[in-house]
């Protein structure tokens, strides 16, 4: 284990807990988002890991070692350390910049000059910057340097807080794109505070959500996305996130229906037309008796025979179209629309059906994954709005149909 | 003119050294013990207040004064004339220092402690070249005062230019009057020019 934080308090002087009981195992390579609300504790525990806070109580251990007994100055300088406003130093050149620590550490001119040589080159800027200062650059440039600085020395953990806070979206999403890449390419193991649930659910292995110094849930973005641990995470993640991740975390299994209609391949034609009258269904799902998927039938096929004794077996289709129950929904949709059928079976594992996707339940589902939110929560602004809104839903309703 | 510089050249000379010397020997003084002491005010949560407030009471004590009161403890001569000049020169460098240093963005001070800096690589390395333009403007600006009011010293028996004033005065010669306040006005010219060019050359190229 890399990084290891065990039942960490922060408590300050006037009796503000600002962190309490966190617990936290990091792997090398993992990137590590912090997210919560201002004054949750995020950026707090996240100081604590380079001793720029010193916690309450508990233990902070980076490879098995107690950093609480490590010089502060040595412990800093082997953890990478990019803040919000950057924190470039106004008066050096880029060169120098990126050289601090390089330089703090005693390295050799030489090997100082080609660190910032190799880091300007990470950083995708040209290396003529390197003699220009930091006033000089765009603010996504000094960010560049900002995060390559973090890793002159060969940092191994690097500290981020709230990097990308001040930036613009399209500058801040290049700079997402060249920490992940540093994360998955060179190993790095980063803390990223955040309060973009967007930037914590892309960049990061393991989130961490906090509220009031505490942890609310600890886990991958797919899961926190699947099952949120209570309204608080919902909330923070948001409802329109939520339904735009539908695609990508429902399972077939949660929008079918169940009790499809069925009927076995021992009925009689006769059996089959009374249960497709009773149930006002033009096609019938075949199983046998343990309700393993055999085929269906179509009314199409049933007109063509005269003979209302005919075994449902002659008569089944057994081209049918399938999904499994636990397959993603996001996985399926296409192949299911490009089917062009009304409703598909849903079988387990066995092959046994389960229920049936009805097109139209997909239909909403990526409709709202589109919109980002239901229908229903857009309040119309004004009456004739309303009016237009009724219409258009009773269209939709329609076609449908 | 020709015939001043005749009879007084030398003399000239001299009294320049002694007002160079006893200007230089404040200013120097009010540095050693301005800069610092702005320093630590700004790592001080109280008090700052107070003792900027208490440079600024002994800024408005008249120089004549000031400098009558050195006697009884100094004697006269050039000591009590440094001393009290010294504490001219106080205010305007304490307090450029502690605002150049509360100028420092938090942000950078940040930065460099979470880089692995120590206190005194953070205050050589990072603050005080932040701040070193705003202190030396206090330095400058003391500079100027020192030298003007170095002519005052004559008075307590330090020397400089000033003799050559107070005699002009008492003689009611003109010539030994502006013999020394023009060459006062020069030193104090020539001094802030090159004070004003180091304090551009202190002053990081992006901050220029």
């Amino acid at each position: 284990m890399l990084l290891s934080m065990e039942h960490l308090r922060k408590e300050y002087p006037n009796g503000k807990v600002a962190v309490d009981d966190f617990n936290l195992e990091v792997d090398r390579g993992e990137f590590i988002a912090f997210i919560g609300t201002s004054g949750s504790g995020k950026t707090t525990t996240m100081r604590m890991i380079n001793r720029m806070l010193n916690q309450t109580s508990g233990t902070i251990k980076i490879n098995d070692k107690d950093i609480s007994k490590m010089d502060p100055v040595k412990l800093r300088r082997s953890i990478g350390y990019v803040i919000q406003n950057i924190g470039l130093m106004p008066h050096m050149t880029i060169q120098e910049n990126i050289e601090i620590v390089p330089k703090l550490l005693g390295w050799s001119k030489e090997k100082r000059a080609k660190q910032a040589h190799k880091m300007i080159e990470l950083a995708q800027l040209p290396d003529e910057m390197l003699q220009r200062y930091p006033g000089e650059l765009s603010g996504g440039q000094q960010q560049r340097i900002g995060v390559v600085r973090a890793l002159a020395a060969d940092q191994e953990i690097i500290l981020m807080d709230e990097p990308f806070g001040a930036l613009d979206p399209i500058t801040r999403e290049s700079l997402q794109d060249l920490v992940k890449h540093l994360q998955e390419d060179l190993g790095k193991t980063f803390i990223f505070v955040t309060h973009d649930m967007d930037e914590a659910l892309h960049l990061a292995t393991k989130v961490v959500i906090m509220s009031q110094g505490k942890q609310v849930q600890v886990d991958t973005p797919e899961n926190i996305l699947r099952h949120p641990a209570n309204e608080f995470v919902t909330n923070l993640i948001g409802e329109e996130r939520l339904i735009r991740a539908q695609p990508n975390i429902l399972s077939v299994s949660q929008i079918m229906l169940k009790n499809p209609v069925a009927i076995t391949p021992d009925k009689t034609l006769d059996d089959a037309i009374d249960v497709m009258h009773d149930r006002r269904v033009d096609t019938l799902l075949v199983t046998d008796a343990n309700g393993v998927l055999q085929g269906y039938i179509d009314l199409d096929d049933i007109n063509r025979t005269t003979d209302p004794h005919t075994p449902i077996s002659e008569l089944t289709n057994e081209k049918v179209f399938y999904v499994k129950a636990d397959s993603l929904i996001g996985d399926t949709v296409d192949r299911i629309l490009k089917q062009g059928v009304k409703n598909v079976p849903v079988v387990d594992k066995q092959k046994r059906l389960v229920g049936i996707v009805t097109r139209t339940a997909l239909v909403d589902i990526v409709y709202d994954a589109l919109r980002g939110a239901p229908e229903a929560d857009e309040t119309p602004a004004s009456p004739i709005n309303a009016d237009i809104h009724a219409a258009a839903t009773h269209e939709g309703g329609d076609t449908e149909k | 003119m020709i015939h001043f510089l005749a009879t007084y050249g030398t003399q000239l000379i001299s009294k320049t050294g002694q007002h160079l010397y006893i200007s230089a020997a404040a200013l120097a003084l009010g540095v050693i013990v301005a800069v610092p002491l702005g320093i630590l005010l700004t790592r001080m949560k109280h008090g700052a207040n107070f003792v900027i407030t208490l440079a600024g009471v002994l800024q408005t004590i008249p120089a004549m004064a000031l400098l009558a009161m050195m006697i009884p403890i100094f004697g006269i001569g050039s000591t009590p004339a440094i001393v009290a000049l010294f504490i001219y020169s106080l205010l305007p460098i304490l307090r450029n220092t502690y605002l150049g240093m509360q100028g420092v963005s938090p942000t950078v001070r940040d930065a460099a402690k979470g880089m692995g800096m120590t206190w005194w690589q953070m205050m050589l390395r990072a603050e005080i070249p932040l701040a070193a333009p705003v202190i030396m403007a206090g330095i400058r600006l003391s500079a100027t005062y020192v030298i003007a009011w170095a002519t005052l010293a004559s008075y307590i028996g330090a020397g400089g230019l000033g003799d050559f004033i107070f005699n002009g005065l008492n003689l009611y010669r003109s010539d030994l009057i502006l013999g020394g306040s023009i060459p006062v006005i020069l030193l104090a010219l020539i001094v802030d020019y090159l004070l004003g060019k180091l304090e551009t050359a202190v002053t990081p190229r992006q901050l220029r």
